[in-house]
């Protein structure tokens, strides 16, 4: 690796230098395209971040794409009720790799207000890999892009080679989270092993 | 709302219209709510046609329909009881249980768009909580029962003989149990929560016996 002080000098000088890692990172990092996909009122938000006002054009995740296979990105806007989760799942599934996930608002991460109703998922990692948690009741728009910043410093420090380079460079690691069908009482099986367990106890009196 | 004839002379011109109906006017509690007419399942569409039809009435808009669960319950009453008791008579309270059985209601709100009066509240009854829970559809009656009445199907359980579309509208066609009833148990899946209280406090002690996680 080039030293940092010198690579300071060198850019004073004129002289550019880059790792191709960092260059793929900074493309990748600059054209997050979201699905186009809202569930809830967290979408209204989600619509206006990208309107006039605070423009997601600025970092460059203005292309909302309607079809799957052409996002990189999913906000899972809304209440995910247990009826659409499956298709959550497979929307998911149906993204290319590298693909990410922002969780936008209370709903989404946890079930929120409806945490103790019966139609309600308890948080969408129960199924698929969240990257960014947005809390808020509906998170404003700018939390929306604290969150696609925040998403942005992931990918640019992603490495593309050795043990913690993504799991879509793994060959070995599922391409896929399995689609939870629909149960007599609820979604089975009602979460993901192994994305997601009950949190242990951690303390007894 | 137009000045509209009381439930009681109602009650007598529906009697008229359908011979052998049974209406029941039943009282509401509270003093701003109205009372409300309890239906026969045998005569439930020919009384929903004739306050459809009727001049005098025209309810043509059923605004709202609802389900209500009635689970079996003991009413504890206080009697009072003339006893003998050594010779003296004497007044004593007794308290006696009974028993009142469990049934399903649907509840439909009618109002006249026509002459601009309502609400007229209806009630059907189904026989029990448990094989006969089957009330006659008004949904040919009146066409916006018709997702209501699919939704009470789908979240109390009643079955509407006579709906053009009878399926589940909220839950996933796989699903069996009725969650609006109030014996149904929601699928166990706490999870932590940092400041249980009442019921989910209840289920956090289930979940973590040595104490809630801190």
């Amino acid at each position: 690796m080039i030293d940092e002080g010198l690579r300071t000098e060198l850019s004073r000088q004129g002289v550019v230098t880059t790792t191709l890692e960092e260059l793929y990172n900074w493309g990748r990092k600059n054209s997050v395209w979201p699905l186009n996909f809202g569930l809830a009122c967290c979408a209204i938000e989600m619509i206006a971040t990208s309107m006039a006002r605070f423009d997601i054009a600025r970092f460059g995740a203005e292309v909302f794409r309607p079809s799957p296979r052409q996002a990189d990105l999913m906000i899972v806007a809304g209440t995910v009720t247990k009826k659409m989760a499956p298709q959550v799942v497979r929307l998911y599934n149906q993204m290319p790799e590298p693909k990410y996930v922002i969780a936008m608002g209370v709903c989404a991460i946890s079930g929120g207000p409806f945490k103790e109703g019966y139609n309600v998922l308890k948080g969408i990692d129960r199924y698929i890999p969240v990257d960014v948690h947005i809390p808020g009741c509906p998170p404003r728009p700018e939390a929306l892009l604290q969150a696609l910043m925040t998403l942005q410093d992931k990918i640019a420090r992603q490495s593309l080679t050795g043990d913690k380079r993504p799991p879509h460079l793994k060959a070995e690691a599922p391409g896929e989270c399995p689609i939870p069908a629909f149960g007599k009482h609820d979604l089975e099986p009602p979460n993901n092993p192994a994305l997601w367990q009950p949190p242990p106890m951690m303390r007894t009196e | 709302m137009n000045s509209m004839e009381t439930l009681e002379q109602l009650k007598v011109r529906i009697q008229a219209a359908a011979p052998g109906a049974q209406v029941e006017i039943v009282p509401n509690g509270c003093a701003a709510s109205p009372p409300s007419l309890l239906l026969d399942r045998g005569h439930t569409r020919a009384v929903a046609e004739f306050l459809r039809e009727d001049a005098a009435l025209r309810l043509d808009y059923a605004s709202n329909v609802t389900g209500v669960d009635w689970p079996e319950k003991t009413v504890k009453e206080k009697v009072k009881v003339r006893k003998s008791a050594g010779g003296v008579e004497k007044e004593v309270e007794e308290v006696r249980e009974r028993k009142t059985p469990g049934y399903l209601e649907a509840v439909y709100h009618l109002y006249s768009m026509a002459l601009k009066h309502g609400p007229v509240i209806l009630r059907l009854r189904t026989e029990n909580r448990a094989d006969k829970v089957a009330v006659p559809s008004l949904t040919p009656v009146w066409r916006s029962c018709e997702f209501q009445e699919r939704e009470i199907f789908d979240l109390y359980g009643i079955v509407f003989e006579g709906h053009p579309d009878l399926r589940r509208i909220l839950m996933w066609p796989e699903f069996t149990d009725h969650p609006m009833r109030k014996d149904y148990v929601a699928p166990d899946d706490y999870e932590y929560e940092p400041t249980p209280h009442d019921a989910v406090l209840a289920k956090a002690q289930r979940h973590y016996p040595g104490g809630t996680p801190a």
